[in-house]
């Protein structure tokens, strides 16, 4: 029973008599349980990642056929030669990646904030038709608008620029973020709009001088998903990113899969590591911002 | 309300008479003016990048147009042709299908129970919710699909592990093999468990514990509790979950894309609707029936959607 529910003694309501040590023993016991579990299945989840950066450092030899997470011979050749395995280097990937990424974190967390400011503190008609749109666009498949998309951007002679990945985040396409943003304004107090307002400042001054000061904490969030989410993007990157000059980390990897196939793991597997370390940077650093921002508005991890 | 509160349109249509009056209306037009102003990057964004390509798309699935030369209206041909002469849209369908009905339940049971076990006062349960979430977060890069990849290969991690366990020798390339590639990747798909955890925990939390004593004063087993308490509270969460991560798994590209190298085979036991939206449109360069297929895919999650919500009804309890 104990595995289930929080320790007896913290439960104030029952009548406090002591409990036999039998039954203390069995709370224990079902603690000591489910730590096990709990780190039994933990090892478990991570295990393939502990994998991963383990075969990082094997040389080729010794990553197939091994479940091994400790390396019998240590090296750290897989890095140097994994960096230029591919048909360019893996700076150039990582550069390509850092631009994309920086540009659609500026445009997603202005515009957003924008559109948030105007749906959570402002009146004007259709406010609510608008909002319920937006919510609706949250739904509407990436897959369904990319070919008129394309063949516009085809037209405009965008292909293989970054600007079809970085222009639409200028205008908040992303109604998840308004969306975190609404949410966040409408929680703060409204004392200070109405003493601004009273005080003759318009919405312009309200926004700048009151509302934007305190939304910083969902725009961090904005940013940190936005940078994790375009580093990791692939369907996008894949159609409009095609000369190898111009590809992007995940792009760079699904290439160097392609043309090691089946050979070079460890040099696959370094280059793995490599792009997972700003996610798991930000995940160290902010991880309890981002499981705050998941349980609020329930975006997708 | 307040004089120094902005007002809304309504009030303004209804204030004419008096300068009071007038003064109003224009407080409403500046407001609705401000509104529209910081609206406008968004409605710009709705209108071409989202309902523009969107009727665009659709009459594109009326017409056969291909990129190169003209094009002209065919009709309803490419919905007709789906249905009745693509047997490879058949399958993309079947394999959607089940990745979605296998790995959702799979990933919301798991996310269910480790939310459970966490959501009491213990020893570093901060540490491990963060832990278990960190799949969640890593999972959709091509780092970790390509990992998967290996993890299910001839002589990967799996094959390894239960090679010692029951002492086979030769076993099978888990995701070269028709039969057991898409459980490869509904196992990646149930390994991010971590979001939904996450929301279910902050589901659980919202519960009062005068409820689970009540019901234990009364002699309530467990599983009663869990089934007359926590569910019951709980719908609401497990809804949105539920329709979150369906219309997430309709829409998965990347592990089937990489893992099976961008064929959706071996055989097109990988052939996800996405990838195959993919191919047709930017392989064959098929725009026409691409957007066809991409309509029918809208369709079908606003279906799903609905017939969720139609449920819903019946199991979900609001609280008010």
């Amino acid at each position: 029973m104990t595995l289930l529910k929080g320790p007896a003694e913290s439960r104030p309501a029952l009548p406090a008599t002591k409990a036999p040590n039998r039954v203390r023993r069995q709370i224990r016991l079902g603690r000591v349980l489910l730590q096990v579990f709990l780190a039994g299945g933990l090892f478990v989840m991570l295990y393939p990642l502990l994998w991963m950066l383990a075969s990082s450092v094997k040389p080729e030899n010794e990553i197939f056929g091994s479940a091994s997470l400790w390396p019998e011979e240590f090296v750290l050749t897989n890095y140097p030669e994994g960096w230029v395995a591919g048909q360019s280097s893996f700076s150039l990937y990582l550069r390509n990646s850092a631009v994309i990424a920086i540009l659609a974190v500026i445009g997603n967390v202005v515009s957003c904030t924008l559109a948030a400011f105007a749906f959570a503190r402002l009146k004007f008609r259709f406010r609510g038709g608008w909002f319920a749109i937006m919510l609706l666009t949250m739904m509407v498949p990436y897959h369904v608008v990319v070919v008129p998309q394309y063949i516009v951007f085809r037209t405009l002679g965008w292909i293989d620029t970054i600007l079809p990945l970085v222009v639409p985040k200028f205008f908040a396409v992303d109604g998840f973020f308004v969306f975190l943003m609404v949410q966040f304004i409408r929680g703060l107090p409204r004392d200070l709009d109405e003493a601004a307002e009273i005080d003759g400042c318009g919405p312009f001054r309200v926004f700048v001088r009151i509302v934007l000061p305190l939304t910083t904490p969902a725009m961090v969030t904005t940013a940190i998903f936005t940078f994790m989410w375009t580093w990791d993007d692939f369907f996008g990157q894949l159609i409009y990113l095609n000369d190898f000059t111009n590809f992007t980390v995940p792009l760079g990897l699904a290439a160097l899969q392609a043309s090691t196939y089946g050979s070079q793991w460890g040099k696959l597997m370094a280059m793995s590591v490599i792009s997972l370390i700003p996610t798991t940077a930000f995940f160290l650093l902010a991880q309890r911002r981002l499981i705050e921002g998941i349980s609020t508005t329930g975006i997708r991890g | 309300m307040t004089t120094t509160s902005l007002v809304g349109s309504r009030h303004g249509r209804a204030a004419k008479a008096g300068s009071r009056g007038a003064s109003r209306s224009r407080r409403a037009r500046r407001a609705n003016l401000a509104g529209y102003a910081f609206l406008t990057p968004w409605l710009i964004g709705l209108t071409v990048f989202t309902i523009g390509p969107l009727l665009a798309s659709l009459v594109l699935s009326f017409t056969d147009y291909s990129l190169i030369g003209k094009f002209g209206f065919v009709g309803w041909s490419n919905y007709v042709k789906m249905l009745t002469a693509d047997s490879r849209y058949l399958t993309s369908l079947r394999v959607t299908f089940v990745y979605v009905l296998v790995s959702v339940p799979l990933q919301l049971v798991f996310a269910l129970l480790l939310a459970m076990l966490l959501n009491r006062p213990m020893r570093g349960v901060g540490w491990y919710r963060a832990a278990y979430y960190l799949p969640s977060l890593l999972g959709s890069s091509v780092a970790v699909a390509v990992m998967w990849r290996q993890v299910f290969g001839r002589g990967g991690v799996v094959n390894s592990i239960l090679g010692a366990i029951t002492g086979i020798e030769t076993l099978p390339n888990w995701v070269q093999q028709p039969s057991t590639s898409l459980l490869t990747l509904i196992l990646l798909r149930a390994w991010q468990f971590g979001a939904p955890m996450v929301i279910f925990l902050a589901g659980l939390k919202q519960i009062p514990r005068e409820y689970y004593e009540a019901a234990q004063v009364d002699g309530a087993s467990k599983a009663r509790q869990f089934f007359s308490i926590t569910i019951p509270m709980l719908s609401p969460v497990l809804f949105f979950n539920i329709v979150m991560q369906v219309i997430g798994a309709f829409q998965a590209f990347l592990p089937a894309y990489i893992v099976s190298g961008g064929s959706g085979g071996p055989a097109d036991s990988t052939l996800f609707y996405t990838l195959y939206i993919y191919q047709t449109g930017f392989s064959y360069f098929h725009m026409g029936y691409a957007s066809a297929l991409a309509w029918t895919l809208l369709v079908m999650i606003a279906g799903a959607t609905g017939l969720l919500f139609w449920t819903s009804r019946y199991w979900v309890h609001y609280q008010d």
